[in-house]
């Protein structure tokens, strides 16, 4: 498995898409440095970015591998490796080359304007690890979908439309169920609603971190109400490896009865 | 050396392999033939372990190849459409194959032969066609393996890699080697096939020399007596 991580990390290290992405982050992060002269508003405005940016952008890497390197895979199927250290390879392969380029893309920025001697050092290294986590869930979400569609305009398309669903459509539908059944105790279902979306979790996992309760929203008051701040972060923390797990072993459940 | 016992295959209600039944014998060279969607590749695919049959068992070397890969690093793989990753110089591919299967192989005189030698470092993106097919030959011939399956290994050769290449099959079958070869070439399989196996309807029609199939068609010529056979599922 680790030869084929190593090989699909080297294809991906090299594509134009990687340093595009690589140097996007590394521009926002200068920009929003300078701009606002402050590392803790920096901090929030990069989570509203990396929230939608990063589950975006890992669904598009996840398929687009997935389909164009079809042959290659079956090339790699005909050689006494086991099907599931193949995909499992590649998976690990798209999901670390894309947490290094967010890494090392904000990191580069922020240790210039001086982060390690700034108390926000916690906040942004919790901000790097939600986006690692979204890079792994989302990638791992792309892939299944791939897994399970032969034709690549139809995956293609469910992969965005999944995206535009958790990132975008699921809260507006929560809002307005909010809105309709106002008059009913919707604290139990807002929690549950939120740990089916990765995208919700990761934000008031950070916001809690960052104790701004203006921003936190009703789910996430009610998730700090509920559960505290600590628990609050371990809770979200330990769903969203529940995230990664769940669609990975999914993707190895799939590959077992899958034809190439 | 292969076994496929009542073989059974279906992609939705498409019955590609209904109980197919054929044993291949070690050392030959075995063509594969039959029209298009006869199951050809399906057969192959397989014998390989990429596609999983829904009834049904293959044994190679006398042990069941489902779900299991091991037996695979005795078995080298042609296949079809030649498609690598494009970042990866031609070296880097032939390296990380090697790095794959724990086996000593001989690339060099193989690159030499089909004039390879100055594409090495150029990116897989940025060949031909031809080119590309023929580090797919370079990559399916290195190793030494008792068995080498070759799906249309023609495609889109120039006639000097071809005489390269029925060179090769020859050699190898001369170590006492098993081939498989799936082609719609009828010169090709004519040159260089020991026996034949037809399919049709995803069962076995016919299986024997080429010689013996010409008799039983009444036909000298091969491509005419393989499109008698053909016809009967037309008629």
């Amino acid at each position: 498995m680790l030869k084929i991580l190593k090989y699909s990390f080297y294809d991906l290290m090299r594509s134009r898409w990687s340093y595009v992405y690589f140097l996007f982050y590394l521009l926002l992060g200068f920009v929003l440095l300078f701009l606002n002269n402050d590392v803790d508003k920096a901090v929030i405005t990069l989570m509203n970015i990396i929230i939608v940016l990063t589950p975006l952008i890992g669904t598009i890497f996840g398929v687009m591998y997935y389909y164009n390197s079809k042959e290659f895979t079956e090339l790699l199927l005909a050689q006494p490796i086991n099907r599931s250290k193949i995909f499992m390879g590649q998976y690990l392969g798209i999901s670390i080359s894309l947490t290094l380029s967010l890494v090392l893309g904000l990191g580069i920025p922020f240790v210039l304007y001086g982060l390690f001697k700034s108390t926000a050092i916690f906040n942004f290294s919790l901000l790097l690890v939600v986006g690692a986590f979204l890079n792994f869930i989302f990638v791992a979400l792309s892939y299944n979908i791939a897994l399970s569609t032969e034709n690549k305009i139809k995956g293609f398309g469910y992969a965005i439309l999944m995206w535009l669903f958790l990132a975008v459509i699921y809260d507006g539908i929560f809002l307005i169920s909010l809105v309709v059944f106002n008059s009913y105790p919707l604290d139990k279902f807002s929690l549950a609603a939120t740990m089916f979306n990765p995208i919700d979790l990761s934000r008031i996992l950070i916001l809690l971190k960052l104790d701004i309760s203006a921003l936190l929203g009703y789910t996430g008051a009610v998730f700090r109400k509920f559960f505290g701040t600590n628990f609050g972060m371990l809770i979200s923390m330990g769903v969203l490896v529940l995230w990664v797990i769940l669609p990975v072993l999914r993707m190895n459940f799939k590959l077992r009865k899958k034809d190439f | 050396m292969i076994e496929f016992k009542n073989l059974h295959k279906r992609f939705g209600k498409l019955v590609v392999l209904d109980g197919l039944d054929l044993e291949i014998h070690k050392g030959g060279i075995f063509a594969i033939l039959g029209p298009n969607g006869s199951g050809k590749t399906t057969l192959i695919k397989c014998l390989l372990g990429m596609v999983i049959p829904n009834k049904g068992d293959i044994f190679f070397e006398k042990k069941s190849v489902l779900r299991k890969w091991e037996y695979r690093n005795n078995l080298n793989y042609l296949p079809q459409i030649a498609n690598f990753p494009p970042n990866l110089t031609v070296l880097e591919l032939i390296k990380m194959v090697k790095n794959l299967r724990p086996k000593e192989s001989n690339e060099q005189e193989l690159i030499e032969l089909f004039g390879l030698k100055s594409f090495l470092d150029k990116k897989l993106g940025n060949l031909s066609g031809g080119t590309k097919q023929k580090v797919n030959i370079v990559l399916a011939f290195m190793f030494d393996s008792d068995l080498i399956v070759l799906d249309e290994p023609t495609n889109g050769l120039d006639p000097i890699a071809l005489i390269h290449l029925k060179k090769i099959i020859q050699k190898e079958k001369d170590k006492g080697k098993t081939i498989l070869i799936t082609t719609h070439i009828m010169s090709f399989v004519d040159e260089v096939a020991d026996e034949i196996v037809f399919l049709l309807d995803g069962k076995i029609y016919f299986k024997g020399t080429i010689d013996a199939l010409k008799k039983q068609t009444n036909n000298d010529n091969l491509e005419h007596a393989i499109a008698n056979l053909i016809a009967k599922q037309y008629a």
